[in-house]
């Protein structure tokens, strides 16, 4: 097996509060192979953010990693100084954010903020910089770059924002690109346009990206695996088809059950009663052993009093004791 | 000519303009003139009783705005609402009150349209005492324990304020305010774009169980195919402030007329993973400032002809009773898929 590009271990992320300390990511393990889209699925608060905030060093204090490491090429970049991650932010790993609006700065043309940031990571003349900057919108798919690269972002619409935005991610070529809720913020028309760009772009650069959004079917379409984040732990990770038509954890049935599908004549959607919880009030055990309905196929009680990690679970990995027991869910 | 009573609410020819011109100073110095946005350009429905319509389309198409002028948040510019047999735009004082109560709005952000001052026993009870149906007392405390029971919620959170609740709780309270003065009819305005996929769920599955039990008729705002594919009877696609398709859920989905319905049908993610590559729709909505003359849409339209570029189509009737506005559909230069 080829070396992981990315390599995340045993990740947990803690916000000190008043009332105590809040574990917001607990025991989060996955990896990323070169070239790969990894997708990160969850509802609001399950801790997919904060993975990828925390993985190109962008958490925001009081959040802090207090267990668990993470690794680039080999490399250990979780306790790496500021001016040294820096150098790698930008470079070696990307970001797109959800809000194209919030991820440009609104006084500079977006010509500027691209030679600015190509310039910071690649030795480029200012000529050299503005042909690349071109060259870039142009991959992005912006009609008439020549004109457009002089334009302030206000002038753009949401999807064109978002393309300098990718444009932006993509300056220094970067090995993996981060995309947090990429496509949330965008209408569905823009968001095909969108996802499509994200899939070329990573085919023709061999570029990794861990996809994080809440939207399944995004996921369905563009990543080769996918894990599912309930109360900050990984509940499912596997090969993407894997996990939407074979789902072995009762979370992930309970997921993909309530995604009203079109075509779909059912009266009723499947519904996983009961909501997450808090952060302040995660339960002992399996975290979602209050919302299960396979409890009672688990002897002893373990699912309230153990806590589950990651077991082989057929094609996938899922963190639920009935594969102790070696029983599949079936549909 | 009789009225048809199974028509519950008709829209004739409603428009909202909106101006957006700068100040009056501005224009003067730089010579400027009035700028009008037609939001709503000429839509004409009707619901009937029991049934959900959807209407669809991305964002600024007006769906919101319709359904702003049906609750009479907004006047129209032109055109009327009438609401059973009543214009509302006639209809004053006593008529108009007892009109009102008949309708109700949920909005798409649970976390602003409820007021974070109050109790939810408050937020709930308020439609019933402006409507005067309930005086305050023992009797009014049983309604507010009913309708937060019926909507799933405890008759003991309505001591609490709304932010001990999350998102989805949120909108259930919502819900029992807008059934508080017995509603036939309830405009949706993206109820669930704000909540997670789960918690969506039981959201609709509310909403239908509640549509069975008290025969509600919901007029469903929202940007999401898939979730109108669940819910809805009949779907009207809007684009840029005019209807281009209105049709039955089942036929919009499996044999979409118009080249827009088309293009979105296609956009939609594909969670079969069937292998079926999305068709990204080219282009994107044009600024509705300054739309494109004839029909909007020619722009992005790979069926545009010289017609299309000057006469703006009209709504007219298919041969299943779904209407398209579109000369290509009209003059057959589409090849219409057989039905599957």
């Amino acid at each position: 097996m080829t070396q992981a590009l990315l390599e995340v271990r045993n990740l947990r992320i803690e916000f000190p509060t008043r009332r105590g300390t809040l574990t917001a990511v607990d025991d989060v393990s996955f990896s990323i192979a070169p070239g790969e889209v990894l997708g990160v699925v969850g509802e609001s608060g399950a801790g997919k953010s904060l993975t990828g905030a925390a993985v190109i060093g962008l958490l925001e204090p009081p959040g802090r990693i207090c267990g668990g490491e993470v690794l680039f090429n080999g490399r250990r970049i979780d306790n790496l100084p500021f001016d040294e991650m820096r150098k790698i932010r930008g470079r070696e790993i990307g970001a797109i954010f959800q809000d194209p609006l919030t991820s440009l700065n609104p006084l500079y043309t977006v010509g500027r903020q691209i030679v600015e940031t190509i310039q910071t990571h690649l030795p480029m003349s200012e000529a050299d910089a503005r042909r690349r900057a071109i060259e870039l919108l142009t991959e992005v798919g912006i009609p008439a770059p020549e004109k457009r690269i002089d334009h302030y972002p206000h002038q753009f619409s949401g999807g064109m924002r978002q393309r300098v935005v990718i444009s932006l991610a993509l300056a220094a070529q970067p090995k993996l690109i981060i995309a947090d809720e990429p496509t949330t913020a965008l209408d569905v028309s823009i968001q095909a346009q969108i996802i499509t760009l994200l899939k070329r772009l990573g085919r023709e650069h061999g570029m990794a990206v861990m996809l994080i959004t809440h939207d399944m079917g995004v996921i369905a379409e563009t990543a080769n695996r996918v894990a599912v984040m309930y109360a900050g732990r990984i509940a499912e990770i596997g090969p993407v088809a894997e996990v939407i038509h074979h789902p072995q954890h009762p979370y992930t049935v309970g997921l993909m059950g309530a995604i009203p599908s079109v075509g779909d004549m059912t009266e009723r959607l499947a519904q996983i009663d009961g909501a997450m919880p808090r952060l302040t009030a995660i339960p002992t055990g399996c975290a979602f052993h209050p919302r299960c309905s396979h409890m009672a196929e688990v002897p002893g009680g373990r699912c309230s009093q153990e806590r589950p990690s990651l077991l082989d679970a057929g094609k996938t990995r899922a963190a639920c004791w009935l594969h102790a027991e070696h029983k599949a869910i079936t549909l | 000519m009789s009225r048809d009573h199974s028509v519950l609410l008709e829209l004739k020819d409603i428009a909202r303009e909106f101006d957006v011109s700068k100040p009056w100073l501005n224009r003067v110095i730089e010579g400027q003139p009035r700028q009008i946005l037609n939001a709503v350009d000429g839509i004409s429905l009707t619901l009937r009783r029991g049934e959900t319509l959807s209407l669809v389309g991305e964002s600024g198409c007006g769906k919101s705005t319709v359904a702003r002028v049906i609750c009479g948040l907004y006047p129209p510019s032109r055109g009327s609402v009438v609401f059973d047999g009543i214009d509302m735009a006639v209809a004053a004082g006593k008529q108009l009150t007892e009109l009102r109560k008949r309708f109700q709005m949920i909005f798409q952000d649970p976390f602003a349209s409820l007021n974070p001052r109050w109790r939810v026993g408050r937020i709930v009870a308020e439609p019933i005492l402006s409507h005067n149906l309930l005086r305050p007392g023992a009797e009014l405390d049983r309604r507010v324990d009913e309708l937060l029971t019926q909507v799933g919620l405890s008759p003991l959170d309505a001591e609490k304020f709304p932010h001990e609740f999350s998102g989805g709780q949120r909108q259930r309270i919502s819900i029992a305010r807008a059934l508080s003065s017995n509603p036939e009819f309830l405009i949706c305005d993206e109820p669930t774009s704000a909540l997670d996929v789960s918690v969506q769920a039981q959201i609709l599955n509310l909403m239908r169980d509640l549509q069975r039990e008290f025969g509600l008729t919901y007029l469903f705002i929202s940007h999401n195919l898939a979730v109108v594919s669940h819910i809805s009877t009949r779907v009207g696609v809007m684009y840029l402030g005019r209807l281009v398709e209105i049709a039955d859920t089942k036929r919009i989905f499996a044999n979409p007329l118009h080249p827009y319905t088309q293009m979105l049908q296609s956009a939609i993610p594909d969670l079969e993973m069937t292998g079926k590559q999305r068709t990204p729709v080219a282009g994107e909505v044009p600024n509705p400032l300054n739309p494109p003359g004839g029909c909007t849409f020619h722009p992005r339209c790979p069926h545009a002809n010289e017609r299309c570029k000057t006469e703006r189509p009209n709504l007219i009737t298919h041969a299943d009773g779904g209407e398209v506005a579109c000369h290509a559909v009209e003059e057959k230069r589409i090849p219409i898929k057989p039905a599957a």
